[in-house]
């Protein structure tokens, strides 16, 4: 008696694969000619909003004044260098100075730094006339500014208006010292020390016992430097306009005036005289009376007004700051929103059609399945938010170059993350709107809570005027955080300005927004799991 | 005989609107998506109100705006308004339910016409609803926080002209906001599309207006905008500023209605449903 064997195939048993169920998920997004309509879409208005804001960038009055050859870019606020590190700065300060050959030192006691502000609900450009604190002037003493017309390698000993005594070198770098404010009565005695290519700054409350602020090492300082006595004053941020559209004080600028004696040198300083003046040659300021010095009686007094430091972008009026890059990049809620409709519909179109049965009968296990989709969909979106953010900032910038409005510049690594940052941020929002459309499995509801989480606090945080507080909180908490990652100029501790998302500065660090946004993908993605696989299809 | 009757005489408006209505009401989705709108709209309303302090105006007129300030609440729900209005259309379109309306009614711009009238018809009376509440909250808080006499501000009442024209605009914008809505679904069938295409429509303008440099292009941005130059309807301080006159602004937005309907009528009219 023979025995029946039941048939079995011979094809190996594969289909289960994750590779299997990602090339099926691939080939289903690629098919239905919508969801690839979307995405093309998507990467055409995230570019094309861009070229338009370019295209729009300056007006008509803005491109006169640079046709003529205006030098400080007529729209653009004052003229930018870049620092040692690449990063625009300012660089204009009172600077009282003698050349100082190879290695010695200076020392010096602080006993006074005033400041005038600008009158209370003053035009744009009114001389500051009113007594008041600027939290950070900064008067002290510099070594390493070799060439007054381009910006170096330097570091300074300075006292601050409310800041307490800081050492600061090229630009970026700030380390506190003695903390409190100046006067007469609790004097501060500054101390720089050059040594080949190393600088020593100390301080000291009684010019006995010194304290080592910092060391740094200043590459490629030349032989021959300048060194002395600075005065500087920056202006006062613009703050806030609320939602009710009330600009609440303007900025302006400001001078300071700082009272130095008990001044000592060591080392060579061949030219045996003081030499004073605006390191950008602003004789305009000199002659108004806000800058100059004086030396009576082994005391000297520096007045100033200018910085140097890190620049941000220019916030003369509210609302009008300086574009920086990430204005090109303003098409990208557009974007997103065309991604959330096809990540949502990759997801509810399954459901639509009960395809997903058909689907998880072919691969039962449920949670490769959103694996596999969340892949296939993620990889789309970040491609398209790579060609839209790369076509919109590289157009934009030729566009506007040609155009002859000015951007603010900024370093290349700058302008790569915050490219690769929107794809990023394009690829994990719609990750998360197919969690959340597994979750809800309804198209407009997706579509609607993806525009609430990310759309909308980006759009009440950086476009309309909520108080900063709350704009901070939304630009925080909610998935938007992860706009960040557009931010073009870091947040400088040692630079006052008006820092809120509307000024294009956000609360969390590029990649720290970034991760809040993961945060919230992960969790609705282990949601969107336990829900497939625990409800019925 | 009825049934000759029937035959003879194919579904009128007054029927169109009868089924139409029956099946707004009938599904279980509308009375809280309506009861949302408005509460999302007293409690943000209400929420800016309590967050916001006034100084005294100064000399030169007050700058802020107790009336836009107490109806902000209408932004936030018109969202809701949209979903209402886009799911009153496409919903059909995902059931199926569509073939079986055009087959009862086979009067394509009557069904439309009577979509938008029974649509148009419960937003109006809860936009009503909300934006009275609003007004009413503002009352009632704002002059706890500086709005006050004393600072030059008057208390908020309907019996003055912009207020009244603030209120009553704010509840005609709800109503053309979801005119805008079923306009588009109707074109797109699709809810997902359509409440992108309409979400991305009302917030592009505002975002692309902030960051073009062109005073040109920005004041021309400013006034085709749907959402800012309808929502102009609720400035009742420096009104020589606003791109467009409130009701011109107003107007623009019904236009933008209006276009959406007539689109969306003759896609319904040609198109295999």
């Amino acid at each position: 008696m023979t025995t029946m064997t039941p048939y079995r195939s011979t094809a190996r048993n594969t289909r289960d694969g994750f590779g299997q169920l990602l090339h099926a998920e691939w080939t289903k997004f690629r098919t239905v000619r919508g969801w690839v309509i979307g995405m093309i879409i998507a990467v055409l208005v995230t570019a094309g909003i861009g070229i338009f804001v370019a295209a729009g960038g300056a007006s008509p009055s803005c491109q006169a004044v640079n046709a003529t050859g205006g030098q400080s870019g007529g729209c653009g606020g004052p003229t930018l260098t870049l620092g040692p590190g690449g990063e625009p700065v300012t660089d204009n300060f009172y600077f009282v100075r003698q050349p100082l050959a190879g290695n010695g030192s200076i020392t010096v006691r602080v006993t006074s730094l005033t400041s005038l502000l600008p009158p209370a609900r003053s035009e744009l450009g009114t001389p500051p006339s009113r007594p008041g604190t600027v939290p950070w002037s900064k008067a002290g003493i510099i070594i390493g500014a070799t060439s007054l017309s381009s910006p170096s390698a330097y570091a300074a000993m300075l006292v601050t208006g409310g800041n307490g005594v800081r050492m600061q070198w090229n630009y970026t770098g700030d380390t506190p010292g003695l903390p409190g404010a100046v006067s007469a009565a609790s004097p501060r005695w500054l101390r720089l020390t050059r040594d080949g290519d190393t600088i020593t700054g100390a301080d000291s409350a009684d010019g006995v016992h010194w304290t080592v602020v910092g060391v740094v090492r200043l590459a490629g300082l030349a032989s021959t430097v300048q060194a002395g006595l600075f005065t500087a004053s920056p202006t006062t941020p613009v703050s806030a306009v609320n939602i009710a559209g009330v600009t609440q004080g303007g900025g302006g600028e400001t001078a300071s005036t700082a009272l130095f004696d008990r001044l000592s040198r060591t080392g060579a300083w061949p030219a045996g005289r003081w030499t004073g003046g605006y390191t950008e040659g602003d004789n305009a300021a000199e002659a108004q009376g806000i800058g100059g010095y004086r030396q009576a009686a082994g005391r000297i007094t520096v007045t100033g007004q200018g910085d140097l430091a890190p620049a941000i972008p220019d916030q003369g009026q509210p609302g009008s700051s300086q574009p920086t890059i990430a204005i090109y990049l303003i098409g990208t809620f557009v974007g997103l929103i065309a991604v959330a409709v096809v990540a949502t519909m990759f997801m509810t179109g399954e459901y639509r059609r009960g395809l997903i049965r058909t689907t998880l009968a072919a691969s039962p296990r449920r949670d490769r399945v959103l694996a596999a989709k969340a892949l296939v969909v993620g990889a789309v979106a970040f491609a398209a938010g790579l060609l839209g953010a790369a076509g919109a900032v590289i157009v934009g910038t030729h566009l506007a170059d040609s155009r002859g409005s000015q951007v603010f510049p900024e370093p290349w690594p700058t302008e790569l993350r915050m490219i690769v940052g929107t794809a990023a941020l394009v690829a994990v929002v719609a990750v998360l709107t197919l969690a959340v459309a597994t979750i809800v499995r309804r198209s407009v509801a997706a579509v609607t809570i993806i525009f609430a989480a990310i759309v909308l606090p980006f759009f009440l945080s950086a476009v309309a005027t909520l108080p900063v507080g709350v704009a901070d909180w939304l630009m925080r908490v909610t998935p938007a955080a992860a706009f960040a990652l557009q931010q073009a100029t870091p947040q400088y501790p040692q630079v006052q300005a008006y820092y809120a998302p509307v000024a294009g500065f956000y609360p969390l660090a590029p990649w720290v927004g970034f991760a809040v946004l993961c945060a919230w993908a992960a969790l609705a993605l282990l949601a969107a799991a336990y829900l497939l696989r625990r409800r019925d299809a | 005989m009825s049934l000759a009757n029937a035959w003879q005489s194919p579904a009128g408006l007054p029927d169109a609107l009868h089924a139409e209505w029956t099946k707004l009401r009938t599904l279980p989705g509308t009375g809280w998506l309506l009861l949302t709108a408005a509460a999302l709209t007293i409690a943000v309303s209400a929420a800016l109100d309590a967050a916001t302090t006034a100084a005294a105006c100064p000399p030169g007129g007050c700058q802020s705006d107790p009336v836009k300030l107490s109806l902000t609440g209408v932004q936030a729900g018109q969202a809701i308004v949209v979903i209402i209005a886009v799911l009153a259309v496409s919903g059909e379109y995902s059931t199926g339910m569509i073939r079986v309306t055009l087959t009862a009614m086979p009067r394509r711009l009557t069904v439309l016409a009577a979509k938008a009238a029974v649509v148009a018809g419960p937003v109006l009376a809860v936009g009503a609803v909300a934006v009275l509440a609003s007004v009413l909250a503002g009352r009632l808080i704002l002059p706890g926080h500086g709005f006050t006499q004393a600072h030059g501000y008057a208390s908020l009442s309907l019996g003055s002209g912009p207020m009244l024209r603030a209120a009553c605009g704010s509840v005609l914008y709800l109503a053309l906001i979801a005119l805008l809505s079923l306009g588009i679904a109707t074109a797109v069938r699709e809810s997902a599309v359509a409440i992108g295409l309409v979400l991305g429509l009302l917030y592009l303008f505002p975002i692309v207006t902030d960051v073009v440099g062109n005073q040109h292009w920005q004041r021309h941005l400013e006034q085709v905008a749907p959402m800012t130059t309808g929502l102009s309807i609720q400035a009742t301080v420096s009104l020589s500023d606003l791109p467009l006159t409130p009701w011109q602004g107003l107007g623009v937005l019904a236009a933008w209605a209006a276009g959406a309907l007539i689109v969306g009528a003759l896609v319904l009219r040609f198109r295999d449903a």
